[in-house]
Parts: structure tokens; sequence; C-alpha cells
């Protein structure tokens, strides 16, 4: 009996165990983690700080699903693949041999450096366990300090006022994801936040975290300033973990290389998700996106050839859908370009292509709360920002996607004070019936 | 106001109509389970979004709680086969 085994119990290990059992009813499958929650939605976990769910509901399989999938779950970590004897050694010494493998390990926050990142109260949020570890220093935390940038700092920011926590949120620069947002958009946000009491300091460089019995007390800022607080929460990046991958022998860069099928350089492995970077055809780069979605698709697409069922993953434009300060916003395509000081690589909910922007020219229209930019190029759409009304991101989503060649429209979205959303809604209606 | 009541504020315009369905979107969905957290009846909408399927389910009151709570657009309200039939 063939035997698959996945490692990393996340959406793209749950998506390859699906989509390998949808072509073998027989095939043995393990899936091996060491969250020690298995499965459930990272994303969620915004969701769950700001008390907008329960624990529970972050489990989106219930035991029966996973009878139904027939998979085993192994709880440990893979520490070594001997690739020669296709087996995979676990924290222990215990192995484990398979025929074809999955790396779906994902990705883990970069470490804060500074002298006290040691100190209790001092946090991330990567996992469940470090969620949960959050809500309940917030219950006896009066006021926190957020370091970091991307998606991941605001939903710390914002899970911790849930908690009516007071907060402090540092920035190195003098805007808000600057190499996504655009200046306006960065205020918008900025101001938000201010709004809801939150305390903005720019050009803020965070260089020691001081303590009391082991405790969060204090922080010290290159400029000289401390501020007193009994939390220090950051999220300045994450990093695929490639660790495992590369001491055993597989390309990486800076995630596991894999071909379009999700195949790594030794032809029993494939890695999908986060610790995955993709190669495109279409642009012929390799690309890392640390999305929920195309984690998804890609485990889906590696269990498929894993399952002997050649298919290539055929790359569609990253989006994401996020609040920003209250403020729902779908991120599609190249929007930006450079980089950002508050982060280090790439953060959770982020794509490399989001900072790809090419040659292109903006348009935007819209208040300051329903507001919508698009990058328009010679004759296709190359990205779009939709922050409030978010009637048009489906549309300009697929749009983007579909490559749909915008030469009838382009002049009207250039002209000054374009009324930018209209075009798009008219022209989607076309485009949609002849593309369908 | 709470920081929370201002994630409802874009979210609070409940559409019901009694000849829809309700649609996932299932590439915007990260399966935080909101919807099904929401559902006053106990439906697994999030279930549906996983599948991508419509929520076919005749307990369905189309309340339309579901699709304003969800934080990422994932759900809308569709005709269902038989009114689009009939709109043509």
């Amino acid at each position: 009996m063939t035997r698959h085994l996945i490692l990393g119990t996340g959406v793209a290990g749950i998506a390859a165990a699906q989509s390998i059992r949808s072509l073998d009813v027989n095939a043995e499958i393990i899936l091996l983690g060491d969250d020690p929650h298995g499965y459930y939605s990272r994303p969620g976990l915004a969701y769950y700080l700001t008390g907008e769910i329960g624990e529970k509901q972050l489990f989106p399989f219930f035991t029966t699903d996973f009878q139904r999938l027939n998979t085993r779950y192994v709880k440990g970590r893979a520490v070594k693949i001997f690739r020669g004897e296709h087996q995979v050694e676990l924290e222990g010494g215990n192995r484990l041999s398979y025929d074809s493998l999955l790396v779906a390990v994902g990705s883990q926050a970069v470490r804060l450096t500074v002298p006290g990142a040691e100190l209790e109260g001092v946090v991330k949020l990567d996992h469940l366990t470090d969620a949960r570890h959050i809500s309940q220093l917030a219950r006896r935390t009066k006021r926190a300090v957020v370091v970091g940038g991307g998606i991941t700092a605001l939903e710390l920011v914002e899970g911790l006022l849930s908690q009516r926590v007071k907060v402090t949120y540092l920035l190195r620069g003098d805007r808000y994801w600057n190499n996504v947002l655009d200046e306006h958009e960065s205020r918008v946000v900025e101001r938000r936040l201010q709004e809801e009491g939150v305390e903005l300091i720019f050009h803020a460089e965070l260089i020691e975290i001081l303590g009391k019995r082991g405790r969060v007390d204090s922080i010290r800022l290159l400029d000289g300033r401390t501020l007193r607080c009994d939390m220090l929460a950051y999220a300045i990046g994450i990093q695929p973990r490639v660790e495992l991958a590369k001491d055993s022998g597989l390309a990486v860069d800076k995630g596991i290389l894999v071909n379009e099928h999700l195949q790594t350089n030794d032809p029993n492995i494939f890695a999908a998700g986060d610790v995955a970077q993709a190669y495109d055809p279409l642009t012929g780069r390799s690309i890392i996106d640390s999305l929920w979605n195309p984690a998804r698709e890609q485990g889906y697409v590696a269990g498929l050839n894993m399952a002997g069922k050649k298919t290539a993953y055929i790359k569609s434009a990253p989006f994401n859908v996020t609040r920003l300060a209250g403020l729902t916003t779908t991120i599609i395509g190249a929007v930006g370009r450079g980089r950002d000081d508050d982060l280090v690589g790439i953060a959770r909910g982020d794509s490399e292509t989001f900072r790809s922007l090419p040659d292109s020219i903006s348009a935007q229209t819209g208040f300051e709360i329903n507001r919508l930019r698009l990058l328009i190029g010679e004759k296709h759409l190359v990205g779009a920002l939709v922050m409030g009304d978010q009637t048009l991101s489906m549309p300009l989503q697929k749009m983007i996607a579909g490559h749909a060649d915008i030469s009838p429209i382009r002049e009207k979205l250039m002209a000054h004070q374009a009324r930018l959303g209209d075009v798009v809604a008219e022209f989607w209606k076309k485009w949609s019936r002849s593309n369908r | 106001m709470a920081f929370k009541d201002l994630f409802r504020h874009e979210t609070t315009r409940h559409k019901a109509s009694s000849a829809g369905q309700v649609m996932p979107d299932s590439a915007r969905c990260v399966q935080c389970g909101i919807c099904t957290y929401n559902c006053p009846i106990g439906i697994d909408v999030r279930r549906h979004a996983w599948m991508g399927e419509a929520v076919v389910n005749s307990r369905c009151l189309t309340c339309g709680e579901c699709v304003a709570r969800c934080p990422r657009g994932v759900l809308r309200f569709d005709h269902t086969d038989l009114f689009t039939e009939a709109d043509q």
C-alpha cells in the first residue's frame, strides 16, 4: 500500500490529504504535525483575539471529517529526511517511511532579538498557543506596546484594544505598511487607530525591553525615550520553516524551491503553502505567498501529483481580504513596491507579488472610507486596492486574474476625476458576460 | 464605542431575499467560522464555503446574519436557479 506522508497540519496539508484521497481510496495518509492543536484557521486567530469567535470555532473539521478522510495523525516534529531510504526521522529518534512526502510545515514569526526579548510579556502571534497566551496575559495588562508591520501587527493592536488594553504602536518609518498601501491609505488606517485611542509613535526604534522580576516593565527607544508597558507584542515578519529541507539537501532559496508541479529537486518530495517558493510559469519567477487560498490550492495540487495525477499549479493573482483598523480592505495583484522598515522579509497575509508593481499608472477615487485604487498597465489592470465598500472587489479580482483587456476603458480610467467605480462596474457587466 | 463595534459598522446592512440563497466565494474564505457561529439556526455555513457550494438548506432563513458578519465578504445572496430562470 502506498504511503503518503504529510508534514504539517495546516490548510496545505489538509487540502493535500483531500486530493490524495479523492484519487486513491486505499492509500495510507499520515499527517505529522508539531502544532498541539492540529488543523485550525490561522487567520481566524485575529477574530479570536477580538472576541468575535470562541476557540471552538477555529476548528473547521470534526473528528468525523478526519475519519472520513481516513488519515492517521501523528503528533511530532520531523528533524531529518533520509531521502535515500525514504524515511523521516522524528524528534526522539522514531522514523516514518514514505513513498511520497509533502513538506507543508508553514512559516514562523521572525524572532525579536533586542535585549529583554526573553522576558515574560513579550508575545508574538504565530499559533493558537500564542493567541491563548495573549488573551490570558491581556487580562492583567494595562498598557501594551506593539512593534512591527503588515496585517499581523494590526491584528495584535485590534485584539488588545478589544480587551481594553491601552496600546502604543511603534513604527520605524513615517507611515504604516508603506510598500503596499499608498500614503493616503496609510493615513486613513493610522487616523482610525488614533480615533480608537491607539498612540502611534513614528520613527521609533525599539532597542531594549526592560523587566522587573522577569516580566516586561518598560521599553527603551533609540532616541532615549522610555515607555512604560506590561506587554510587548511584535510582528516583524515571518520566515518559511526551511531548516528541515535545507538539512536534507533540498533546494532552498527563501522557501523550498518547487516546480509547477510543486515538486522539489527530489521527485518524491513536494512542498506547499507558506514554506514553498512556487514557480510561476507565467512570470518565470518563484514567489512566496503567505496566504490561505494559495496554500490550499498548492496543497491540493501537490496531493494530486503525489497520487500520480500530473497537474500544474497555475498561480493566479494573489489577493487578500483583511481588516485594517476595522476597515475591510482587499489587496489584489501588485499594488506597491520597495521595502517596509517595519518588516523583515514577508508578513502573514502577504504575497511578494503585492510589492512587485511594474511600471503602471495609479488611478484612485473615493472618499476616505470607501476607496478604490487601480494600478493600470498597458492593456491590463495589474493590481487593485479596495477599502471600505467591497462591491467591486470580486469583479476586480476576476478581471485581474483573468487578464481582462481594459483597452476599451483605459482612457476613461485615466481621465481626471474619473468615476472609477462606475467605469469598472459597467465594464465588468460586459466582460463577465463574455467570459463565463 | 468599543473597537469591536467598529467592525460591525460596515456590515450591518442586512439584506434579506426570500428568493435567494447564500452563495460563498471559497477563494476568499479562511474558515474562521464567524458565519457558522452567528447562524441563528446552526447551519454550518463555513462547510458550504469550504466546498464552494451554495447554502442549500431548507432550514436557512436567509436572514443575512452570516452574510453581514463575514469579515471577508465571502458570502452573498444569489438568486436560486428557479428564480434566475424566471428573471431571464
